[in-house]
Parts: structure tokens; sequence; C-alpha cells
């Protein structure tokens, strides 16, 4: 679908009874307060001539989780992907305007992406361990970033490792390729690399929806351990994981952000029927 | 409406099972019967000297192919240390920053044309190239004929086992702030690392046999060699003044060579199924 022509320029989706129609912006997209670490300012994004985003506009506290939901093919992991510019990788997808990390708007070509990159990480929806051992895939990323003697990348490693609550069962298997570890394994060791190179920022991208619901748990503890240290934007599938996990969530649909508040208002008290109609299961 | 019998429909499907199993058949029984023979023929000229000493003057018996096996070898190695690289990377660029663009589209169709350009052309072009402007043929005129003929095997295979990698290890590594480059070479090669090594194997196999491109560039000779910038022997060359000799045992030499080089190839080739294999497992 084209959305770039079934989406009015508002940035508003509107239910088709104009539910939301007299609602202003302000009212549904709401301004948390708090130490914003990120904000989307009128950000559009294309794959080549089709639009998939319009004017998102959000901000995303610092220490804080939001979680990202909305039904198939609304753009929730397009938004996500713009953080750390990965997009860049293909051509014909561009992003438009701004989005500012610490103030900063990272879609300026002045700014260094590896960089950029360290501050925001990255976990995928399927684990991606690189072909290497579980060691080395920890250490892969340290190594792009610093300088460091051999006993202090073994400490650091050891550290990651026990932040991503995977030291207990990995530290005896540590130069096992990390492709042998179990999926939900994987995953973690996947967050270990990530958090290694000490990041601010950590994206994931429906983390969980390749992976067994106790492996899955193990995963949303492990988030809300890291609540506070790290900012991180996570896109769910699964709505009761964003209900339990995150602070604010984000209900895009259509590419634009329909409604963003606290998790507990929005599942409890949605402002706009769109969202309460995902919300109930009633589409999406 | 009229059905079909369903019998005729059997008979049909028995026939053309039968037929293409003929055809494979005979193509397996060539394969078998050239094999055979160069076996039969090649295993008695094979002895200690063979190996170890230098051709008999012509119409004298004994002597070996000691100076033609090493020349062969030193071809080939040089062929590698020029062609693979270059290939590696011409891969590379085709799949990692060409994409679609006129430039790459451009580099593929030429790949496609080289690897189907008849081997004693790029032999000619060779002598052009290097022979004339030298003055004489040389060991590096041979290797970089054949480095010319490597190239788009090792390109392609290239290009087409790091289009194999997911995006999601680009994305990851990517992503981690690892430059493009090392990506590529650091992790993308490790995850295709087999089928790469399976690439390079069956473009050294496939060079190893070559003859026509060396008749223009390395020729041959009876002697060892003290440069890289004279004529040197090597074992396909070899074959065809021997077998087209009037000399006995030059020809039972031809039979020799043809079973050393046959069993070289296949050995490659063999190389590199177990390490695409291993990898599959």
């Amino acid at each position: 679908m084209n959305i770039a022509t079934a989406v009015p320029k508002t940035g508003l989706a509107l239910s088709p009874d104009g539910d939301s129609m007299d609602r202003t912006h302000s009212d549904v997209i709401s301004r948390p307060r708090g130490e914003v670490k990120i904000s989307a300012r009128g950000l559009n994004f294309y794959y080549g001539n089709q639009q998939a985003l319009v004017n998102n506009d959000l901000d995303i506290l610092s220490g804080k989780v939001t979680a990202i939901i909305g039904p198939s093919g609304c753009g929730k992991s397009t938004h996500l992907r713009i953080y750390n510019r990965i997009f860049e990788l293909y051509k014909g997808q561009r992003a438009t305007g701004q989005l500012l990390l610490d103030g900063e708007n990272v879609l300026d070509s002045k700014v260094d992406v590896l960089e950029l990159r360290r501050r925001i990480g990255m976990i995928f929806q399927k684990p991606t361990p690189f072909p290497m051992s579980v060691f080395d895939n920890v250490a892969y990323g340290l190594k792009q970033h610093y300088l460091l003697p051999r006993s202090e990348m073994r400490d650091r490693v050891e550290e990651a490792l026990k932040a991503a609550a995977l030291w207990d069962e990995v530290n005896d298997k540590l130069d096992k390729p990390g492709t042998a570890l179990s999926g939900g394994q994987q995953q973690r060791l996947c967050i270990a690399r990530a958090i290694a190179v000490q990041p601010e920022v950590l994206l994931m991208d429906e983390p969980t929806s390749a992976i067994d619901p106790v492996a899955t748990a193990k995963i949303e503890d492990l988030i809300g351990a890291l609540r506070g240290r790290y900012t991180i934007v996570i896109v769910t599938h699964n709505m009761q994981q964003a209900a339990r996990i995150s602070d604010y969530t984000a209900f895009f649909y259509q590419g634009t952000i329909v409604e963003y508040g606290e998790t507990e208002t929005m599942f409890t008290k949605p402002k706009v029927k769109q969202t309460e109609d995902y919300i109930t299961g009633r589409f999406g | 409406m009229r059905e079909r019998s369903p019998a005729r429909r059997k008979l049909t499907d028995l026939l053309v099972r039968i037929v293409s199993l003929l055809a494979a058949l005979f193509g397996l029984f060539i394969l078998g019967w050239i094999l055979y023979v160069i076996m039969a023929r090649g295993v008695g000229a094979i002895n200690w000297a063979f190996f170890t000493e230098l051709p008999a003057p012509p119409g004298m018996m004994g002597g070996g192919l000691a100076n033609a096996i090493v020349g062969t070898l030193l071809i080939t190695v040089l062929a590698s240390l020029i062609g693979i690289p270059l290939g590696l990377l011409t891969g590379v660029y085709l799949a990692e920053f060409g994409g679609q663009s006129r430039l790459a589209e451009a580099i593929r169709f030429c790949s496609n044309l080289l690897m189907g350009t008849p081997s004693i052309i790029v032999g000619v072009f060779v002598y052009g190239l290097i022979v004339v402007p030298l003055g004489d043929f040389s060991a590096w005129a041979g290797a970089v004929a054949l480095a010319i003929i490597m190239l788009p095997v090792v390109a392609r295979t290239t290009e087409e086992m790091l289009n194999l990698v997911p995006d999601s290890l680009r994305e990851a590594a990517l992503g981690l702030g690892t430059p493009r480059w090392k990506t590529t070479l650091q992790i993308l090669f490790r995850a295709a690392g087999s089928g790469l090594v399976t690439g390079i194997l069956l473009a050294v196999a496939r060079v190893s046999g070559e003859t026509a491109p060396l008749l223009f560039t390395s020729l041959n000779s009876p002697f060892w060699f003290e440069t890289l910038n004279e004529p040197i022997g090597n074992l396909t060359v070899t074959i065809f003044n021997y077998a087209m000799s009037p000399y006995a045992d030059w020809q039972a030499k031809a039979w020799g060579a043809s079973l050393l080089i046959t069993l070289g190839v296949l050995g490659a080739t063999l190389l590199a199924r177990t390490t695409l294999w291993m990898r599959r497992k």
C-alpha cells in the first residue's frame, strides 16, 4: 500500500469514524517529563519513492524502557533503524527530518557514524553471533573502539557477560564458537557484545520473537536489570511484553505515531480509539 | 472433456527417466574411460626418476620430468598470488559495494565473457602484452596468463558466497560501529570462509591443466630454470610436445604427466568438495 497517499499530512492517522478528529496532536503524543535522550522531530522515511514514516515526533527519556508497538508493516522497525543509521546499508532508503541524540542531529552528514553506533547499540530479531568464539564475539566490538591490554580485555568481556546474565552459563566455554550456544544464549551474547562497548542507548528490534518462552522471560528480566543504566527502545509484536517491561509506549499505525505516553495509561485508558482497538486485539 | 490415459502418462514418465539415466551413464562412462586409459597407460611411466631427473635427449631412454613438475607448481603458485587477491577483491566490490550500479554490471558482464573466452586467446594476449616487449618467454608471462583465467572464476564465486551471508550479520557488525571494510574482511570472509576456499581451489584446479595459454607465454624447457624471465618447463606443454613426438619413451612420459595432472586436479577438487561438505555439517 502506498502510505504516502493513505495518510493525511498532519501525521495523525484518523480512524474512519473520526474519533480522534477533535483531539490535538499534543493530547495523544505526550511529551513525558524527564531528561530527554532522543527526540524525533518531523521524521520521515522513504524506501525509494515509497514513504514509510510520516512526520514522526517522539521524545525518549533517558534511562527508561520505551516500547514501540503496532501492527505488521506500520513502521516500528523502520523508525528504530533510523536511530543508528543502519538503514544506510541499503540503497534507496533515506530519512528526512531530525533525530536528536542529546540535542545533536544524528542524521547530519558530519556525525561520525562509527562513534554513533558505539553510543547506540542494537539487538536484532534473530540472534547474530559472529562466526568466532564466545569470548571473541564480545571482544570484537571492544577492539573496534578501545585499545586495551589483554588482561583488561578479559575483565571487560567478563563484565559484559555478567551484565548480560550469561557469565554463569558460558564461563567454561568462552573458546567455543558463539553459534554453538542455544538461541536464547546467543541473543544474550549479542546483548553482552552490545553493552561491552559502553553504549548509552540500546535498540532492540523484536529481540524475543525468534526465542522460546523460557528464554524470552530471561531476556525480559535482563531488560529490567538494564533499565536505568541504558536508555532502551524496544520494538515488539507482543503487547503483553510491552506492558510488562516498558515505562512508555508508542503506538504506530501506517507510518505515523498514533499515541504515545506512559505504558500504564496507554494500556488502561488509551486516548485514541485505534490504540484501544489494537491493544484489545480487534485488529493487527 | 476427455481424460488422459494414466497408463500412457506412466509410460511417458518411465521413458523420460530411462533416457535421462542413459544420458547420465553415457557421460559417466566416457569420464571413466578417460580416467581408466590415463591410469592404465600412465602408471607405467611413473617411477623415481620421473620425479627427480631432467628429460633425456630425444630418442634416449630414461630421464624424468622433475623440471616440468616444479615449473607447473611454480607457475600455478605465481598465478594464484596474482589472481586470487585480485579475484577476491573484485568479488568484494561486486557483492558489497557495486550492487546494481552500471560499473558493477559491466564488471559482471566482462567476467562472464572472460570465463567463456578460449584460453588460447588469453595466451596470445599475454604474448603481445609481455612476451613481445620483453623479448622472451617467461614464467611470469605464463603466470599472468593463468591469473587472468583465474580472475573471473574467483571473483564470481566470491561474489556468490558473500551474497549468501545474510544481511543480518552485516547489520550486526556495522551496528557495533565496525567500519565496512573490517566487516567484510573479518566477519563476512569468516562466515563465507569455506565457500571462498572452494572457489579458489576450483580456480587453481582449472588453470593447472591449461596448455594453450602457456604455449605462448612460458613455452617449455628441458632444463632447470635459473630466473623467472626465461622459458620454463611445465607439464601441460610437455604433454603436448611429447604426445606428438615419434619416440615411444616420450609418449609414455606424456601419459605419466597426464596422470599426474589428472590426480592433482582430482585432489584439488576433492579438497574443495570436502571443505564445502564440512561447512554444511
